[in-house]
């Protein structure tokens, strides 16, 4: 199973994100946004960084690329896009994930680790994510404030699409333990279809213990595990 | 011929820059702000002779796909 790492002038999570990935054992390679097409790849991760400057809105510029028109195809022939940080406010901008994040609401750059609470574990995201497991991982932006108007977020409750939410130490969903102000304490959404989802904190920058929590590796499991049923499927 | 595009938080949207600049003028003595909204002021310079319409309708389009995010803000398009 393929993996291939977006790669836009200021991008700066892409080294982190490949490297995830060929840690837990499989292949990742760059695609430079000038690229038409992603190659043989079965899932794409869009990294986290500051693209093309965070010139007019986060992520505003990004979607015009080469390379997010293939990947908008990808995911609308069901192909599995996951956005961080960054990649998760440049999908919203291209439309393929409801709602927009926006400046924090203490207007601070926030980095610091946080816990998440997984909402569902129905998603080739949070699948294989062990049952009330809070996973302790790092965020690191300054417009990371979930925004969805209540139309949107009553369809993101009722079709199940929040997949991560902030929460205290102990699993709470507590106003104290929101970083930045997201609406419901999203940290994560996905689509309707459940197979492009975005989140702004860094499961690649905690996927091994040297790194001081390896809980963000638990996504790239659930992203593994999904393409593993998927190649299943097909072949049966 | 210039046109200019003023962008400005929805209503619904929590603007905290804006309210920061409304507390510092609170500070500064200044009385009876009632709001602050932070934007953003787009300027665009067109060739002379351009035609309004067509112009308006290209540049509404622009500024509702790209240069204006509809889920969090509001833009105003005016041609001069």
């Amino acid at each position: 199973m393929n993996f291939a790492v977006l790669q836009f002038p200021a991008s700066n999570c892409d080294q982190d994100a490949l490297h995830a990935v060929r840690l837990l054992g499989h292949p990742a390679r760059y695609v430079w946004h000038k690229e038409n097409s992603l190659g043989d790849a079965d899932a794409v991760i869009v990294p986290g960084g500051f693209s093309y400057g965070d010139y007019l809105r986060c992520g505003a510029i990004a979607r015009f690329s080469s390379v997010m028109q293939a990947v908008k195809q990808f995911a609308d022939n069901g192909g599995l896009v996951i956005g961080i940080c960054n990649g998760f406010q440049v999908l919203t901008e291209a439309g393929l994930l409801p709602g927009a994040l926006i400046r924090n609401r203490d207007l601070q750059f926030h980095c610091e680790h946080i816990f998440l609470k997984t909402a569902t574990t129905d998603s080739p995201f949070t699948n294989k994510i062990p049952p009330g497991k809070l996973l302790r991982v790092p965020i690191a932006h300054g417009e990371g404030c979930y925004f969805a108007d209540e139309e949107t977020l009553a369809k993101l409750k009722a079709g199940n699409q929040i997949l991560w939410q902030y929460c205290s130490a102990t699993g709470e969903l507590t106003e104290s333990a929101n970083p930045n102000g997201s609406l419901l304490n999203i940290a994560g959404v996905c689509n309707e279809r459940r197979n492009v989802a975005g989140l702004m904190p860094h499961p690649e920058r905690a996927s091994e213990l040297a790194l001081g929590s390896d809980d963000g590796k638990w996504i790239f499991e659930s992203i593994f595990a999904a393409l593993e049923k998927k190649t299943a499927a097909k072949a049966a | 011929m210039k046109a200019k595009i003023i962008i400005t938080p929805k209503k619904a949207v929590v603007d905290p820059q804006g309210k920061t600049v409304q507390n510092a003028l609170e500070h500064m003595g200044y009385k009876g702000v009632t709001g602050v909204h932070v934007g953003k002021y787009i300027e665009i310079d067109l060739a002379p002779g351009t035609d309004l319409a067509a112009a308006e309708r290209v540049l509404n389009d622009a500024a509702h796909k790209f240069l204006s995010n509809p889920i969090i803000e509001d833009y105003k398009l005016e041609i001069e």
